[in-house]
């Protein structure tokens, strides 16, 4: 079994050198935040995650969510480690003081959530979930709604849930058919049927709050026509004790490649008569509200990527450092541990230094997300969101698809062994699949990155995000031990450049031939993106040695940022060259011919 | 009754300790630190007698650098009411830390002490017993069990032969084994809060303790690698070598 430790001493360094720490903690709200506070904080959810979640996730792989008889029963553990989570008040960490949160950074929140998701991607996914419901109804809800539902929702005691899709409502949502009946009392009578409800039903909580995307019966075709209700799996009393059974049922869940523990399930509402709901905000506007959480669960699913390469790394790196096997290549009296052969060196730090190019790129999103929706100034508050938005399908594409090939990488580090579900290393290949395709596939991602987030603004804030990245370059410039990160950075720079120039002028023109080079674009953006944050990491690096710091964390991060420059970065030429010349053969061959 | 849990701040358990190349001790620059683990089990067990209703207050002490705040405060989160740190950059040897204790002891008049056998550092296993002789006052070590009721401590301790269980009268002097409890994690409003409780510094001149070392370290080595096992023909050539090479039989 494979131990996780959280990676405190990076989350710190990126934290304090790449994402500003100290300018988040003196933002409005932030004050009580302290460098010391925040270690603290770290240390002791790390411990928890360690101590708690991590050793129920091979159990909750193997054992899995059960159904029977419209109930789930959670893999032995997990209703003990969700009562102890909530009881040590993890859930509320990044959510309103004024119902029972913390009210802490997203900063903060984006390294404790890397951890529950590292240690137990599968349990991680509740209060994920719950998370999202808790900000809709915050953002969107009536008073009454809230009072209801938030303190609750808050401490854990219940959880929630995001009833989007339908068996024809996928990843589009205009086509949703689920139907709200008004009941004359300002309640209504859900109909329908949702698929891929995480955590649609369990027996961790003792209610289940339901968010659920419906049409009015007058309402228009498409996406216009959808909003959003709350339907809780036991009514709330006027005095917040649980009433009634809920027409809300599990009717299956669904037998997946990963995050086995996670029950995804098939949720009939009004098999009995019509579950009753709550309208959440105005009429027909529920996709709006979606989006805004929808957002802020892409960059959650971004993170996902990141945590579990960060445990499919320490799996490996423990493995090669004990695996003896072959002699060294150069020659040796006796057989080498496997962390010795070049070509696993090479695969150890292709998975650290995109890891931590990812928890940098991450890490700083989070911080402008709090500067965004705190900075006094709302100039600063607006350059900040543009940031995050363009990065947004950045940290989930990117991360996610990165995610995978380091988990693919931690199988292959292990060799045959890596084939074994024994080992552990497999389940976080599978695990990690899921992530390039919930809450927007990578496809999805990049549409929205060349899109909405590029060609409608003429590529504004990618340009200024250019601008910082130059910056960069020029500091590492002069110094001969950054002399190869900064040719690499500048190179990659070049290649963005060109290929965000290309689809800026020609999406308009041949929309159908720029968005064939969507993803590449995307991948492109993520290693330039990676790259800057690593060619950073290495100017704090070299900061702190010239201060004369004797920790060897230093030359390492100096180590990793190089291979990132020289091994990730090279590849950003050609993914532009991609971009600007390889769209038209994708479409080339008729499609009865393909 | 108020309860003093003095704790200690050490190298992690996690972290494979290194002696230095000049051999004066173990290299500490840049290691994780925490707190000493049996003392953390004293501070889960002080919180429980607190919760309990039987203690009304929990000091957490530590004596040393003034890093050692960082571990006074993980005290704080698991649930003491306030600390105070005897801080001092000189070495302290279990004597001296004793004779620290013993002083903050004497001003504010705890009734129980409770602390780790050992510090997993230095193995001493020695604080605690000369801290009850420099107070005269009883001694229930390596406690598994510990009950407090009408002046009394009854402790359940693990020793050679099984269990053994002592009555002590009030104030006293316990250390903790591990299977006194499993201590808590943290719960997130508390680390929160752990901030804001007091925390007190004193010097060890302040109040009126010589800390300087009585023992001098020679030398610090790793301890010898183990050598490659050897398969055995029979048990009777593993009795013979049992008996002619190891030794010890």
């Amino acid at each position: 079994m494979s131990n996780y430790a959280a990676p405190v001493k990076d989350m710190l360094f990126v934290m304090n050198e790449l994402a500003g720490l100290d300018k988040v903690c003196a933002l409005p709200g932030c004050e009580d935040v302290t460098p010391d506070l925040v270690e603290s904080i770290l240390d002791e959810a790390g411990k928890f995650a360690s101590g708690v979640l991590a050793p129920l996730n091979k159990t909750g792989d193997e054992v899995g969510a059960r159904w029977h008889d419209r109930q789930v029963t959670m893999p032995p553990g997990f209703k003990e480690a969700y009562a102890q989570y909530a009881e040590a008040g993890w859930n509320g960490f990044d959510c309103n003081r004024h119902f029972g949160g913390q009210g802490l950074p997203r900063l903060l929140s984006a390294a404790v959530r890397e951890m529950w998701k590292s240690s137990n991607m599968a349990f991680s996914l509740c209060p994920l979930l719950t998370n999202g419901a808790i900000e809709a109804l915050e953002l969107s809800g009536s008073d009454v709604q809230k009072q209801m539902y938030l303190p609750n929702m808050i401490s854990g005691k219940w959880t929630g849930t995001m009833n989007l899709t339908e068996p024809q409502a996928g990843s589009d949502l205009a086509a949703v058919r689920t139907r709200a009946e008004p009941r004359g009392d300002g309640t209504y009578r859900i109909f329908g049927q949702k698929i891929f409800i995480t955590y649609g039903e369990h027996d961790m909580a003792e209610n289940i709050v339901h968010l659920v995307l419906a049409r009015l019966p007058d309402a228009p075709e498409g996406v216009k026509g959808i909003s959003l209700f709350v339907v809780p799996k036991f009514l709330v009393n006027a005095d917040g004790s649980l009433g009634e059974r809920n027409d809300a049922y599990c009717v299956s869940i669904e037998h997946k490649l990963g995050i086995h523990a996670s029950p995804t399930c098939v949720m009939a509402f009004g098999d009995q008569g019509g579950a009753i709901g709550t309208l959440v905000g105005r009429a027909n506007e529920g996709l709006k509200y979606m989006f805004v959480m929808m957002n802020a669960a892409r960059y959650a699913v971004g993170v996902e990527g990141l945590a579990l390469a960060e445990r499919a790394y320490q799996k490996a790196l423990a493995y090669a450092r004990e695996r003896v096997q072959g002699r060294a290549i150069e020659g040796s009296p006796a057989p080498v541990a496997i962390v010795h052969h070049p070509d696993v060196r090479r695969m150890l730090m292709t998975m650290r230094s995109q890891t931590e190019a990812m928890r940098a790129l991450a890490y700083a999103v989070a911080a402008a997300h709090d500067a965004a929706g705190r900075h006094p100034d709302p100039d600063e508050r607006q350059r900040n969101q543009a940031f995050v938005d363009l990065m947004i399908p950045v940290v989930k594409g990117w991360l996610t698809e990165t995610g995978n090939e380091i988990a693919y990488l931690g199988v292959q580090v292990h060799g045959g062994m890596g084939f074994i579900e024994e080992t552990g290393a497999a389940q976080h290949m599978r695990d990690a699949r899921i992530t390039t395709i919930y809450e927007g596939t990578t496809g999805i991602q990049a549409n929205d990155l060349i899109g909405r987030k590029l060609a409608r603004e003429g590529g504004a804030t990618l340009k200024a995000v250019i601008v910082m990245m130059r910056q960069t370059q020029a500091a590492l410039a002069g110094e001969s031990q950054w002399s190869r990160i900064a040719e690499a950075l500048g190179a990659g720079i070049d290649a963005l450049e060109k290929a965000a120039t290309y689809i800026v002028a020609q999406y308009g023109a041949d929309v159908r031939t720029v968005a064939v080079g969507a993803v590449p674009f995307l991948k492109l953006m993520g290693i330039v993106a990676g790259g800057w944050m690593m060619a950073r990491s290495a100017l704090a690096a070299g900061r702190h040695m010239a201060s004369g710091s004797t920790d060897s964390f230093y030359p390492a991060k100096m180590a990793s940022a190089e291979f990132f420059a020289t091994n990730i970065l090279p590849q950003a030429a050609g993914l532009a060259r991609v971009v600007v010349g390889g769209g038209a053969s994708a479409l080339a061959i008729p499609e009865a011919d393909l | 009754m108020k309860v003093f849990v003095p704790v200690k701040r050490v190298v992690d358990y996690n972290v494979k300790v290194r002696v230095k190349s000049d051999g004066t001790g173990v290299d500490l620059a840049n290691v994780k630190m925490s707190m000493n683990p049996f003392d953390e089990i004293a501070i889960e067990e002080a919180v429980r007698l607190k919760e309990a209703g039987v203690a009304t207050e929990v000091v957490a002490i530590s004596c040393g650098t003034t890093a050692s705040q960082e571990t006074l405060r993980t005290a704080l989160a698991i649930g003491a009411d306030r600390a105070v740190l005897a801080e001092t950059d000189v070495e302290l040897q279990p004597l001296a830390v004793a004779k620290l204790i013993k002083a903050l002891v004497d001003k504010e008049g705890p009734q129980l002490v409770i602390l780790g056998k050992q510090a997993i550092d230095d193995d001493a296993n020695q604080t605690g017993q000369m801290l009850a002789a420099l107070l005269g006052w009883p001694q229930a070590t390596f406690a598994s069990k510990v009950v407090v009721a009408n002046g009394k401590a009854t402790v359940t301790r693990e020793v050679d032969g099984g269990l053994e269980t002592l009555e002590l009268t009030l104030p006293a002097v316990v250390t903790t084994d591990l299977r006194l409890n499993e201590p808590r994690y943290a719960t997130l409003p508390n680390i929160m809060k752990a901030k804001k409780k007091p925390l007190d510094i004193v010097k060890p001149a302040d109040l009126g303790v010589d800390v300087a070392p009585r023992l001098t370290t020679l030398k610090v080595a790793e301890p010898a690698k183990r050598q490659a096992g050897i398969k055995v023909a029979d048990v009777a050539q593993l009795l013979d070598k049992l008996k002619n090479e190891a030794k010890v039989i």
